[in-house]
Formats: C-alpha cells, sequence, structure tokens
C-alpha cells in the first residue's frame, strides 16, 4: 500500500451519523478511513495511537470563527487561530467576513486559503459578504465568491439599509443557489445596547439589548425568506422566541436552520454581574428561561449547529468599563469541554452533542465525507471527556486572551487531533 | 462557574474603604454614614468649619463629565476635611483620542493622590477604576452612566430623615425620568435598605426602565395616583435629549402629566416635603412656586451633601488605612 497509514486503537468511536458508538479500531490510509474494527488485509499502520479512555470522534465543524487576518494583526495571525481550533479538535471552520479588507471579493478569499494552505492545520472555509464592504446597501458578487470557494454569505449583525436591500440580497443568493447566514438585529431597537435588557442590565444601569430586537428582525426574515426560497441559516440565536419562530418556520417547510454559540447555553445574565467584561457578547446572553430554551432547541434539532463563536480580541480591549469594552470569547480551545459540562448538566448523550458539533454544521454547509465511516475523510478527534486541565496562556494557542475560564480548571481536553488522517496536534502529557 | 463576587466596597474589617454603589452595603452603614454625616453637619455651622481628619491626604476629583454642583460639593467636602484637592475636568473627547481609562488613571496614580471622586459617563466606570487602583487608595462614584450615584442618594436619604425621621413609616414618590436615572437608582436602593414603608415611581411608561424586579417598589404612571398620601415627593430632571429618542413628545406634555405644581403637589400629603437633585428645570418637572415654595427642601439637600461627602471621604479614607495597617 502506498501514502501513510494510521491505526487508532482502543478508542470510544463517537459517531451518530455512523451509528457508532462502540469500542473498536479505526484503520486511516491515504487520508481516508478504510477500516473499523478489523484490520484489512496488508494493513502496515506507519503510526499507532492508543486512544483507550478516549472519545474518537468526527473533528469538530465550527461555523463561526472570526480570524485576525487580514486586518488586525494585533489580535493574533491566521497561523495562531488555525493552531487553537486543532487544540481546540476543531479541523473545519468558518471564518467570518469582517476582515480588514472585508471578504467580499475572491481576492481576499484567495489570501485566507493560501494562509491557511500554509499553515497545514485546521481546514478553512469562507464565509463571504452578504453586501459590499458588508455595508448594507449594495449585494456583493455572490457568483464570484461562491466561485472563489465561500460555502455561504452573511452581513453578520450589520445592519441593512433597508428590507428592500435584504431582500434583494437573498433573492439574487437564491438565484445563485448560495446559502445565506442571517443575525438578524433591529439597530434601531438594539440603540447602543451592550448586555440583555432586563434586571440585571437595570440594576447595573447598562443599556439594554431587548429581546425584540432580534426577535421581529428574525420575524421579518423569515417572511423574506419565504418570499425568495433562499438557503437561510440563522446563526447564534439567542432569545426563547427566536427558537420558537425558527421551530415554527422549519415546521412550515421554509429551508431554514439555525445555530447557537455554546456560551449561550451555559452562561446567563447573571455572569455580567460585576461588570465582568468577559462576558460582554453579541447577542447578549439572555436569562435562565432563555438559555433553557436554546437547550430544548438543539435537543430536537431547532438548532443543528453549535459554534464557539471564537472572536480572539487584544488584552486592553477588555480592561475598560463595560460598555466601552470589546465584545467576544476566545472560544475555539474552550468549545468542547463545554460541550462535556452541558452533557454532564443534561444528561444528552455524547453522540447527541457530537452531532451538533460535527454532522449538523457539516450540512448546513454541505461539506461531504464527515463521519467515521469507512470512505469518510479521515478529520478526527481524540478526546478524554474526563482528563481536567487548567485553562491558561502557557498553553494557549489562540491571540486573544478573552476566555472567562483563563486560569481555571475544566473538565474535558483535547488528545489529539488529525486532518487527513495526519496528526496537526497532540497535547502535552502535563499540558 | 464558581460565584468569585466579592464586595470590593469594604476591607477586610468590613469597613467602608471604597465608595461605589448602594447596593452591596448594608442597613447597619448606611446607617453609620448618615449619623457620621450627621456629626459633620454641627461643624459646617461653626465658624472654623475645618477638621483635621484628612490632612496631609491628596482627594482627586476625576470628573469626565461636567458638573458643578457634585464637583464643588465634594471639593467643599475634602477642604473641610484639611485634605488637598486635585481637580481634573478631563474632556471626554480629549480621551477617546487614544489613552484609555486606565493609562489616564496610571498617570494620575503616578502623582500620589490617596482619594479619587469620579464622575463618568460608562456604567461600571467607578468599580472598573477600584479594581485597578494601587493598594489604599480609595474610589468614590460621584456618578457612573445610569448606575449609580450614590453620594446624591445618601444626601437624599440625610434630607429625609432629618425632616421626616424614620423611614419605615414613610410614603416616598420618585418622578420623572427614572430610565436614565443613575439617581433614581441609588435612590430605590438606599430606600429599600432602609426599610422605607413604601416606595413609589411615577413616570410614563417610556420613562421606566423594562424591568424593575430588582427593586420594591410600586409604578404608577398617573401623577395623582402615585401622589396619594405620599411623604416625600423626589422629582427628577428631565434631560432635553429625551425628546429625540421618541420617548416623550415635548417637555409642554410632560409638564402637564408629570410637572410638579401647587395644584398637583395637593395630591400628597399637605405636609409633604419635595426634592429634587438639581439642576431643575423650571417649568418642565417643577413650577418655580413649589421649587422655591415652603415643602421644598431643595437647597437643604445642597447643604446637607457637603456633609454627607465629609462622611464618606473620611470614613473610606480610614477603611484604607485599616486595611493597609492590618497587611503589617
Amino acid at each position: 500500500m502506498s501514502g501513510s497509514s494510521l491505526k487508532i486503537i482502543n478508542g470510544w468511536l463517537v459517531d451518530p451519523k455512523g451509528g457508532t458508538e462502540q469500542a473498536a479500531d479505526l484503520f486511516i490510509h491515504d487520508g481516508q478511513i478504510i477500516a473499523i474494527g478489523a484490520a484489512p488485509d496488508g494493513f502496515v499502520a506507519d503510526q499507532e495511537v492508543d486512544a483507550a479512555g478516549m472519545w474518537v470522534m468526527p473533528g469538530v465543524v465550527d461555523l463561526a470563527v472570526r480570524l485576525p487576518e487580514p486586518g488586525y494583526e494585533s489580535r493574533g495571525s491566521i497561523d495562531s487561530e488555525l493552531a487553537a481550533a486543532v487544540a481546540g479538535g476543531v479541523t473545519t471552520l468558518c471564518c467570518t467576513p469582517d476582515s480588514r479588507p472585508v471578504i467580499d471579493s475572491a481576492a481576499v478569499v484567495k489570501l485566507i486559503a493560501e494562509k491557511a494552505n500554509q499553515a497545514a492545520s485546521a481546514r478553512v472555509k469562507c464565509i463571504g459578504a452578504l453586501t459590499q464592504g458588508l455595508e448594507g446597501i449594495y449585494p456583493s458578487e455572490m457568483h464570484a465568491l461562491k466561485q472563489a470557494g465561500c460555502v455561504a454569505l452573511t452581513n453578520l449583525r450589520r445592519p441593512f439599509a433597508s428590507n428592500r436591500v435584504l431582500l434583494h440580497s437573498l433573492a439574487y443568493a437564491a438565484t445563485h443557489q448560495t446559502k445565506v447566514f442571517l443575525s438578524p438585529v433591529d439597530h434601531s431597537l438594539e440603540d447602543g445596547g451592550c448586555c440583555h435588557e432586563g434586571a440585571i442590565s437595570v440594576r447595573l444601569g447598562l443599556a439594554g439589548i431587548p429581546e425584540i430586537a432580534e426577535t421581529s428582525a428574525i420575524a421579518t426574515s423569515l417572511l423574506l425568506v419565504e418570499e425568495t426560497g433562499v438557503q437561510t441559516h440563522y446563526s447564534q440565536l439567542s432569545s426563547a422566541h427566536s427558537v420558537e419562530l425558527i421551530r415554527h418556520a422549519q415546521q412550515q417547510g421554509l429551508p431554514v436552520t439555525a445555530g447557537v454559540a455554546i456560551h449561550q447555553l451555559l452562561f446567563t445574565e447573571a455572569s455580567i454581574e460585576g461588570y465582568n467584561s468577559a462576558f460582554h457578547l453579541q447577542p447578549p446572553l439572555r436569562t435562565e428561561d432563555d438559555r433553557a430554551a436554546l437547550i430544548e432547541g438543539v435537543i430536537d434539532g431547532t438548532i443543528g449547529a453549535i459554534c464557539s463563536d471564537h472572536q480572539p480580541v487584544s488584552a486592553s480591549a477588555k480592561m475598560a468599563p463595560f460598555a466601552a469594552t470589546e465584545s467576544g470569547i476566545s472560544g475555539l480551545q474552550t468549545l468542547l469541554p463545554l460541550a462535556v459540562q452541558l452533557l454532564q448538566e443534561y444528561s444528552l448523550s455524547a453522540p447527541a452533542i457530537v452531532e451538533r458539533l460535527t454532522h449538523g454544521p457539516s450540512a448546513i454547509i454541505g461539506l461531504e465525507g464527515v463521519g467515521l465511516t469507512v470512505g469518510s475523510t479521515a478529520d478526527i478527534t481524540i478526546f478524554d471527556p474526563n482528563a481536567r486541565q487548567t485553562v491558561n496562556p502557557d498553553h494557549w494557542f489562540s491571540g486573544g486572551l478573552n476566555n472567562p475560564y483563563m486560569g481555571k480548571i475544566l473538565t474535558g481536553k483535547v488528545a489529539a487531533t488529525f486532518v487527513g488522517g495526519r496528526k496537526v496536534y497532540e497535547s502535552e502529557p502535563d499540558a | 462557574m464558581e460565584n468569585e463576587q466579592k464586595n470590593i466596597q469594604l476591607n477586610s474589617h468590613g469597613q467602608l474603604c471604597h465608595f461605589l454603589s448602594i447596593d452591596g452595603l448594608d442597613r447597619e452603614m448606611l446607617t453609620e454614614i448618615l449619623d457620621t454625616a450627621d456629626s459633620f453637619i454641627k461643624v459646617g455651622e461653626r465658624s472654623v468649619k475645618n477638621v483635621p481628619l484628612l490632612r496631609g491626604r491628596t482627594v482627586t476629583n476625576l470628573f469626565f463629565e461636567p458638573s458643578t454642583r457634585t464637583r464643588t460639593t465634594f471639593e467643599l467636602a475634602a477642604k473641610r476635611l484639611s485634605a488637598d484637592v486635585l481637580n481634573l475636568d478631563i474632556n471626554t473627547s480629549a480621551t477617546s483620542k487614544g489613552e484609555s481609562l486606565l493609562d489616564t488613571l496610571r498617570n494620575l496614580e503616578a502623582m500620589g493622590s490617596d482619594l479619587f471622586v469620579v464622575r463618568h459617563a460608562d456604567s461600571g466606570a467607578a468599580h472598573f477604576i477600584a479594581e485597578q487602583v494601587t493598594p489604599n487608595v480609595a474610589v468614590v462614584n460621584a456618578g457612573d452612566g445610569r448606575h449609580a450615584h450614590p453620594t446624591q442618594a445618601m444626601l437624599d436619604m440625610l434630607t429625609i430623615r432629618r425632616h421626616r425621621g424614620e423611614f419605615e413609616n414613610l410614603r416616598i414618590a420618585i418622578v420623572g425620568d427614572i430610565l436614565h436615572s443613575r439617581v433614581a437608582r441609588s435612590q430605590l436602593t438606599a430606600l429599600n435598605m432602609l426599610g422605607a414603608g413604601e416606595v413609589r415611581v411615577i413616570a410614563p411608561g417610556t420613562l421606566l426602565p423594562s424591568n424593575l424586579d430588582a427593586f420594591d417598589v410600586k409604578i404608577h404612571n398617573r401623577l395623582s395616583e402615585g401622589l396619594k398620601d405620599v411623604d416625600v415627593v423626589i422629582m427628577l430632571r428631565l434631560q432635553r435629549e429625551r425628546m429625540k429618542g421618541a420617548l416623550i413628545p415635548s417637555e409642554r406634555e410632560f409638564y402637564q402629566t408629570y410637572g410638579l405644581t401647587s395644584e398637583t403637589v395637593a395630591y400628597a400629603k399637605p405636609d409633604a416635603i419635595v426634592m429634587h437633585p438639581g439642576p431643575i428645570n423650571r417649568g418642565v418637572e417643577i413650577a418655580s412656586s413649589v421649587a422655591d415654595g415652603s415643602q421644598s427642601l431643595i437647597l437643604n439637600q445642597v447643604s446637607y451633601g457637603i456633609a454627607v461627602r465629609m462622611a464618606i471621604l473620611s470614613m473610606c479614607a480610614s477603611g484604607q488605612t485599616r486595611t493597609a495597617g492590618s497587611q503589617e
């Protein structure tokens, strides 16, 4: 046999799609899984990995990662964030278009692809801008962006000049059969808010973002989606009513999916007590009822993807009075450990949560070959769900140290990550 | 995640070492502040008004927002405590040119200030500064965004206690722009903590916060109902920019519906006292006849403000000294 061969032994295979949850060995050749259980005839492993006591799962597919390059090099580099990705068990990530320049031309897509290739780490898929410059005025060159490899287009949380621009952008995307990611916000209702509008924002005197800033915009956009028939993914829902709106739309047969950031499933507005800027997020953390509804949405499938919503920022960006700080969590490296917390809290099954981190997001962007089945691409994460690790700057790869768990102990640790059968990350024994 | 919150306003002996918000202070502490302020009122009545409590200390008034009354009363309070006073009016547009709040603070610390009195447009700014200052430096909040104006609330509490007695028996109404008011938030917290009999807010729905669950308060939209049988009426200043936010149609309509006039003040008890944190908008939230009338304590509030600030400055300085001493 030519090409490199890899054998992962003694692991607990967790792959919801293949229906696999079993102890079995995995045989990989030339970047593909070629057998499960017994070795194929004549198989000779160049490399053997012992995964005893660990999960062997498809690599995580993260739909929302902000890369600092091009344009924000003080926050890190493509290299640093891809290193963080594989250390977090993420083998494919989708980068948001809010770089400088914005991803609204094929040239920027190519630049990012080249840097990602040089890094030879996690795979990078670009999400292009839905409007030129993300300015919400003119639709972007969607055909060119799709040709260049963008898996979807979005305007993030940026405003559209009018519903007419939104409608035409969606209709034009539908023409080119391009997936659209929407994070709708009514900016007139958001009005400078920096956290959930509720009892805590009132007591702390912080300008709040009411739930209706999100829900009214989702409701409007759903009517436009119905009108245009465009395939739409609602990224980063934050409220119970939003989940209801999406669930209802799905029941009506609209082509919509939804995603949520992992921190929305674990934290609430209470986290900002004491003006804790680590939890300054957009969309904001809301109430316990919202959190429960989002988890319910993940369980029943209304929400098909959990993402890290990774946003590295410089250290000084979080050192100011709350409203003056930048929002975001550098979350790639804590995504899987936090997902395990969710398991413990809700007695969800491991395959159910792994599905929302792998097959769910893959289906949304049309990524094929994901899974632990014969013939699948060997993008594999080996994860120890019981190991404890102290999150600390010495074992932190992202350019942004803005993670609320910095200095704290988390359960669950990525042991090794493979992309195309090649080992791209291995944890240090005492890390 | 474990709750790591600790009350940074208190030192390890439970004494006041920063004064950032009423939230987190218990009834005994608030009462101690009022009692201490009472004793300083007597000092203010003497011909020699100074006491040597802060001799050799430097108090820096760090104002990122314009203020006349609060800053001058803090300055007077510090001087009557024999402190050296440094007044810094920092144009926020200058700081937005690049210097972060943290850098500004580091520069001022290098000048050796013992107490910072801070006013800033961002909620939580004083809290942030208190977290960042070197040990043994006290921070007093002179108003942060919409969050708190705790020295104003304490001088209001002192006014109420001196003129109407204990809080348990009192009905108190706060009228006007509750939504944007740091004064109202601090007053509500203080009144709840001091056990006021009944606390009401009176405002149109657009000037009320969406959620008042954090406070024990009754909400009224109509002045006539809200003022009924009230012992204390606290009017708030209506900021002119509120009209731009489509929150109320006009000053005229606000005055007609929520303005305190000779007619509307009669809804309250005949001996009710009228207060206002200032500066007042005559003919917008209050009529001149009421502001200057016999029920008004608006000018008393200003002079009590000096005593309250003397109490808070001296208590914080002593709390920091105690912390420093216990570390040696």
